[in-house]
């Protein structure tokens, strides 16, 4: 087990498009190891995706679980992650490790229908909202070289449609 | 070391005062921080954080000619560069209301009650000048929940204010 560095804007290799993995055996295992701890000893990621660890193979780690109201399907190793179905759009604000120090707002899918093999090979398919669907979209992107800095949208465009808490209903005042 | 100065620059907007005022800042060694650059009403506004070794009156100099010819008003302050030290927001408030005076007042003095602190706010005016819509939006940060900023801000309803808070979920990948 190890931490792995982590490249960082503006080095270019983040822009290389990831190749597939076609061999589900214990270096690979061995690898997602590593980038799981890479991912739990950086600042709070639900997410990390191979090539921000210099591997360009189509491999992502997403892991919603320590947000308690946020549906999501807990630890998930995503190897070749093809989402199939996109419903719906928001807004939402990201950072990413590979760019410290910076936050923006980015347009996603709400709904996701994602098909992944795990690291033995296996295929799934999960439905996935939210948070959780955001988290997936921002590391599938890493595999094609793209960083949600190439999504950022101004803040002064407001299509947050995310959901609003109920008004009280205002009690009238004392005669 | 680098010291930082924030530059002001307002005046009427038209198309290249951006390039024209960088231009010059880069020509005398100016490197650039962090910057709003905006149009408000008819009004080009430029705040922008800048370091530079030279001293306030060579900037003045070097910005005097666009200045004048783009008729532009220039104002610099020393400050602190304090970079990398972002503060995340966490709540963002959404207000609209028919346009009246003090609406701003109002809704932040409530916030300011529940110790919300404001990192951005944007304003409009919209509709048209004989029903003028105030649309306003604040992104900041607050250790309350955003119940308690809802409830700390129920009362504006009933004076024709539409509020919407809603927390701002970063997502970190």
């Amino acid at each position: 087990m190890a931490i792995l560095d982590i490249l960082k804007l503006p080095d270019p290799r983040l822009k290389q498009v990831s190749t597939p993995v076609e061999h589900f055996d214990a270096a690979l295992r061995d690898f997602v190891a590593d980038l799981e701890e890479t991912r739990q000893d950086g600042p709070a990621a639900v997410g990390i995706a191979a090539p921000q660890v210099g591997r360009f193979e189509r491999i992502v780690i997403v892991d919603c679980s320590s947000r308690p109201k946020t549906p999501n399907h807990g630890n998930l190793v995503l190897v070749n992650p093809e989402i199939v179905h996109w419903e719906g759009y928001e807004m939402g604000r990201e950072g990413c490790l590979s760019v410290p120090d910076y936050t923006g707002n980015v347009i996603r899918a709400t709904q996701i229908r994602l098909r992944a093999q795990d690291p033995e090979g296996a295929v799934h398919e999960y439905e996935m909202e939210g948070y959780e669907a955001r988290a997936v979209q921002h590391e599938i992107d890493h595999l094609d070289g793209m960083l949600f800095v190439d999504r950022v949208v101004s803040r002064r465009t407001d299509l947050y449609q995310r959901k609003t808490y109920a008004k009280k209903k205002k009690s009238k005042p004392a005669a | 070391m680098s010291d930082w100065m924030m530059l002001t620059l307002v005046g009427a907007d038209r198309p290249g005062i951006v390039s024209r005022v960088t231009r010059a800042l880069c020509g005398v060694g100016c490197n650039l921080g962090e910057a709003s650059m905006l149009r408000l009403g008819g009004n080009f506004t430029i705040m922008m954080m800048v370091a530079t070794e030279q001293p306030e009156s060579a900037l003045r100099a070097a910005l005097a000619p666009v200045a004048d010819e783009l008729g532009l008003r220039l104002h610099i302050d020393t400050v602190n560069g304090e970079l990398h030290q972002h503060l995340l927001p966490n709540v963002q408030v959404r207000v609209s209301g028919a346009d009246r005076t003090g609406i701003v007042a109002d809704v932040t003095e409530a916030l300011a009650a529940e110790g919300f602190h404001i990192l951005e706010l944007e304003s409009d005016v919209a509709g048209d000048s004989a029903s003028p819509l105030y649309i306003m939006n604040i992104q900041g940060h607050s250790e309350r929940p955003v119940e308690r900023l809802v409830e700390a801000l129920a009362g504006l309803d009933a004076r024709g204010v539409s509020v919407d808070v809603a927390a701002i979920d970063l997502m970190i990948g």
